[in-house]
């Protein structure tokens, strides 16, 4: 008898934001190919695709296509599982941070309150870590798989860059974690709510964290893993089809999910900015709406800018980005932290 | 010596500790390169915009009729051996009783062919020839699939007729028309 105890609504409203997510991940990663393109040119002069569709609205369809049609290679002497698996990995990874982002304020809909987020779990921050983390080994297996030494090059470059990344973004964390005293998604929202946004308090822990982001996406100036013209496209350059297709798709999740979270961390998320929403008196499932869309604005916000940087900055030396990662931004998180520590401990005294 | 007064001293003093952060520098990247988002697009949208040439521009050969429509050229290959490409092969024929509206002289060019790919459109053949039977156009060679079909025939070089197709002819001269005599 224990299955009619089962919440049915419960499982399937989870299912229904589930699907929804990534449904919403993909369109946006999707337009973000096409939004690249456009911010390229338009930083340089140009127009940018316009000729599928009006503005060239279709142009990621076409993209989409082509890919789908070209033909599949697998080298023959790569490992084949691994191969496919690569790939596979980077796009789950990709796609498993937006479990525990809350997207927006609770709706209430059926006598119900369904809150926007599928799992507010108490580790929420610690399990985006976790899977970005993860990540490396889409690269680090599809370069490792495609037996080929550029391949080879650029997923030790990756792997070495991310390791050495996530150690300042990390410590870049801590500090807002010791504002928050939790590590749960949701609290982390409601204290911005309550004393206002994090970059206020945390200007040098966003700038640290916002470059790690950048390091951790593979963006431009820190693409080294995929150097165009110095590794002929690492990691992925046995790839063809789909799986290319793939390992493009996830980098621009990934650039979508390291806005959300930075949205959600240090400016306050679904929170609408300069106004005390609470004050309105409308309607509930209206400002969740709203509130949706202005986390929505906040990632894109933060989409563009990676690209503004995409097309401004030169890709850095290995070295220096060593340089940049352990002898800067690892002494400068550092800092923020001891500093960070400091304050809320003679605040609380 | 100095050339110009734009040389400038390469500063080669060791970075300070706000330089190697980099953040600086790249504020005043991304603040041109801003500008740039803003600025008037360069792009031609080519199949509905042209750039326009200017008049010396050596595009596509035609081959030249005169007033009455009748081909100039004789087939005499001045052409061919001015041209440093050898694109240009032509054969010879002579002109029979009645054909005095076809051709203008009592030899023409039975087969005349230029080799898009091998032509480098310096013009000689143009300088070379005695008969102002070929010319230079505005256009460009259009692209193609196959190698066959950058071998211009006699067919896809000739200018239209200038009675039959007096608007043909015209847009084929171009802006040459005043060299055209």
């Amino acid at each position: 008898m224990h299955l009619l105890v089962i919440d049915w609504f419960y499982i399937i409203e989870k299912l229904l934001l589930i699907g929804l997510v990534v449904t919403l991940s993909m369109v946006v990663a999707m337009y973000a190919t096409y939004a690249e393109r456009k911010v390229a040119a338009f930083l340089q002069d140009r127009i940018g695709p316009n000729r599928a569709g009006i503005f060239g609205l279709l142009q990621p369809l076409a993209d989409g296509g082509k890919l789908f049609f070209k033909e599949e290679i697998i080298p023959m002497m790569s490992s084949k599982f691994l191969f496919i698996l690569g790939p596979c990995l980077a796009m789950i990874t990709a796609l498993l941070t937006s479990a525990v982002i809350p997207w927006s304020s609770s709706l209430h809909l059926f006598g119900r309150d369904i809150p926007m987020q599928i799992a507010d779990i108490n580790i929420g921050i610690l399990f985006i870590f976790g899977v970005v983390s993860l990540g490396v080994y889409g690269i680090m297996i599809g370069g490792w798989a495609s037996n080929n030494k550029f391949s080879l090059l650029a997923a030790i470059r990756g792997a070495s860059q991310m390791v050495s990344y996530e150690l300042p973004m990390g410590l870049a964390l801590i500090a807002v974690l010791m504002l928050v005293g939790d590590l749960k998604m949701s609290s982390i929202i409601s204290n911005q709510l309550a004393n206002g946004w994090h970059i206020i308090y945390q200007p040098l822990g966003f700038l640290i964290f916002f470059i790690c982001a950048l390091a951790e996406c593979n963006r431009t100036p820190f693409d080294l893993a995929e150097a165009e013209n110095e590794l002929n496209f690492g990691y992925h350059q046995e790839y063809s089809s789909m799986k290319l297709g793939f390992y493009l798709f996830a980098e621009y999740i990934n650039m979508f999910m390291s806005g959300v979270v930075m949205a959600t961390l240090y400016f306050g998320g679904y929170d609408i900015p300069f106004v005390n929403e609470a004050g309105w008196g409308l309607n509930q499932n209206l400002l969740a709406v709203i509130g949706f869309v202005v986390l929505m604005g906040k990632a894109f916000f933060f989409i563009f800018v990676f690209m503004w940087i995409r097309w401004t900055i030169p890709r850095f030396r290995f070295d220096q980005l060593m340089k940049l990662g352990w002898r800067t931004l690892i002494p400068l998180a550092l800092f923020n932290m001891v500093v960070t520590a400091a304050v809320v401990l003679w605040l609380n005294r | 010596m100095q050339l110009t007064d734009r040389a400038k001293l390469v500063d080669r003093k060791a970075m300070t500790w706000l330089e190697k952060l980099y953040l600086w520098n790249i504020a005043k990247g991304m603040w041109i390169t801003l500008t740039h988002l803003f600025k008037r697009k360069a792009t031609i949208q080519y199949p509905e915009q042209k750039r326009t040439f200017s008049k010396v521009f050596r595009g596509l050969q035609i081959l030249n009729r005169d007033e009455e429509g009748r081909e100039r050229c004789t087939a005499c290959g001045l052409c061919a051996v001015a041209c440093p490409a050898e694109a240009i092969t032509m054969e010879a024929a002579e002109r029979q009783p009645g054909e005095e509206h076809l051709y203008k002289e009592e030899k023409y060019a039975a087969k005349y062919e230029i080799n898009m790919l091998r032509c480098i459109f310096c013009g000689y053949c143009e300088e070379a020839c005695p008969k102002d039977a070929i010319y230079l156009s505005q256009t460009f060679a259009p692209s193609n699939y196959g190698r066959e079909g950058f071998i211009y025939k006699k067919e896809d070089l000739l200018i239209p007729h200038p009675q039959e197709d007096p608007e043909g002819y015209k847009k084929a001269l171009g802006e040459k028309s005043t060299k055209v005599q």
